[in-house]
């Protein structure tokens, strides 16, 4: 299939990107996204021109380092699929795809596709962690865990930490992304102790690092390749706000 | 690799692996072509000094092969084999861990020998019959 690419280009973070167009002739429809730009960046490098710097890693949906506005919409058109997984027997011959980088205050552009992501690990090492001592790993029967608690638990896990979500949002909110990390953890009891510091601290780095507020507008469930459910963000508000009474003098 | 330094290795393929691998070095310094800029954020470069990595691995890899004239675990030497084509092992000369310093582009390495010492158990050759 033969396809036009209309794809932001920009050197670095400071400097001023534009689109540039180039056309693919040879797209086998079996290819992923990613292995489309593999081949224009090949074509781009025997042609001594620079390539396009996009992230990638596992290329199978799990690691959530591919990163990209796809025709508008993060990780592509597809529903509950990486960028990665998105195959190109899903776009038509003759289309023109518009790719464009994650845009958001907090993920600075760094060249072409590729963000700045490290907002979310800051997040991550406010809270996202159970620093409770163990000891040596439990029967898988000692600590019973309601299935209905443990199915919602699992599916706030999902979450691959891409920033689709942020992405989605015309707030840049990370509300999706942290609200799965605090129910994941508050779900199950190993990680309930710690929920109401966890809560206030990953809001706060949140904030800090220049999300935006949150105003149901939703399109991060819709986005989101994982199928994370705004459900997650009323257990975070809920977290949130009782924990907020009295934080400052028993957990900070 | 696989052809001359792979499941089993001679001192005659071993020279021509390594004689290889240095002709694709030389070629990849002469004519390597890193797209991008110094100045900015370049996974192209990344990309090229990680082929240049293991081409040194490579040439590394070969040169010990070929010092350690014996078969011992997962090197088998053409040459040291039992008259059954089992490995042959010489302990005698080769009870020693390899450990090669690495002097630039071109130079050969220098071996510096870690002797194995076995004090709780005998040093003896394993019958897989």
């Amino acid at each position: 299939m033969k396809l036009t690419l209309k794809i932001w280009r920009q050197s670095s973070p400071s400097a001023k990107g534009k689109f540039e167009t180039y056309q693919m002739d040879k797209v086998s429809e079996h290819m992923s996204f990613l292995e489309m730009l593999d081949v224009l960046n090949e074509d781009l490098v025997q042609k001594k021109e620079e390539p396009v710097v996009f992230e990638h890693d596992c290329r199978e949906g799990i690691c959530g380092t591919c990163s990209m506005v796809i025709n508008g919409h993060p990780h592509g058109p597809m529903q509950r699929t990486t960028a990665c997984q998105l195959h190109m027997r899903h776009f038509h011959d003759g289309e023109t795809i518009t790719i464009e980088p994650f845009r958001a205050k907090a993920f600075p552009v760094m060249k072409d596709l590729a963000v700045d992501r490290s907002a979310f690990d800051k997040i991550i090492q406010a809270g996202g962690y159970v620093s409770v001592n163990t000891g040596q790993a439990q029967d898988a029967n000692a600590i019973p865990v309601e299935k209905d608690q443990a199915s919602q638990a699992m599916d706030a896990a999902e979450c691959i930490g891409c920033g689709g979500c942020v992405a989605a949002c015309p707030n840049a909110s990370a509300m999706l992304f942290v609200s799965a990390k605090v129910s994941h953890l508050a779900l199950l009891p190993q990680g309930e102790v710690e929920t109401a510091r966890r809560a206030q601290r990953m809001v706060q780095v949140m904030d800090e690092e220049g999300f935006g507020m949150c105003s149901n507008i939703t399109a991060c469930e819709a986005e989101c390749p994982k199928g994370i459910s705004i459900t997650n963000i009323a257990r975070l508000n809920r977290e949130y706000l009782s924990s907020g009474i009295g934080y400052d003098h028993e957990v900070k | 690799m696989w052809e001359y330094c792979g499941m089993s290795r001679s001192e005659e393929g071993l020279k021509k692996g390594l004689g290889m691998i240095r002709e694709l070095q030389e070629e990849f310094y002469k004519d390597v072509f890193v797209p991008g800029h110094n100045d900015e954020y370049n996974p192209e470069l990344e990309k090229a000094l990680r082929v240049a990595d293991f081409l040194e691995l490579g040439e590394l890899m070969m040169i010990d092969a070929m010092d350690r004239n014996e078969s011992c675990g997962g090197h088998f030497r053409e040459e040291y084999q039992t008259p059954e084509g089992e490995a042959l092992r010489r302990d005698a000369e080769y009870t020693y861990v390899s450990a090669w310093e690495y002097k630039g582009r071109g130079q050969e390495p220098i071996l510096h020998k870690e002797d194995l010492v076995f004090e709780n158990v005998e040093l003896k050759t394993r019958s897989y019959k």
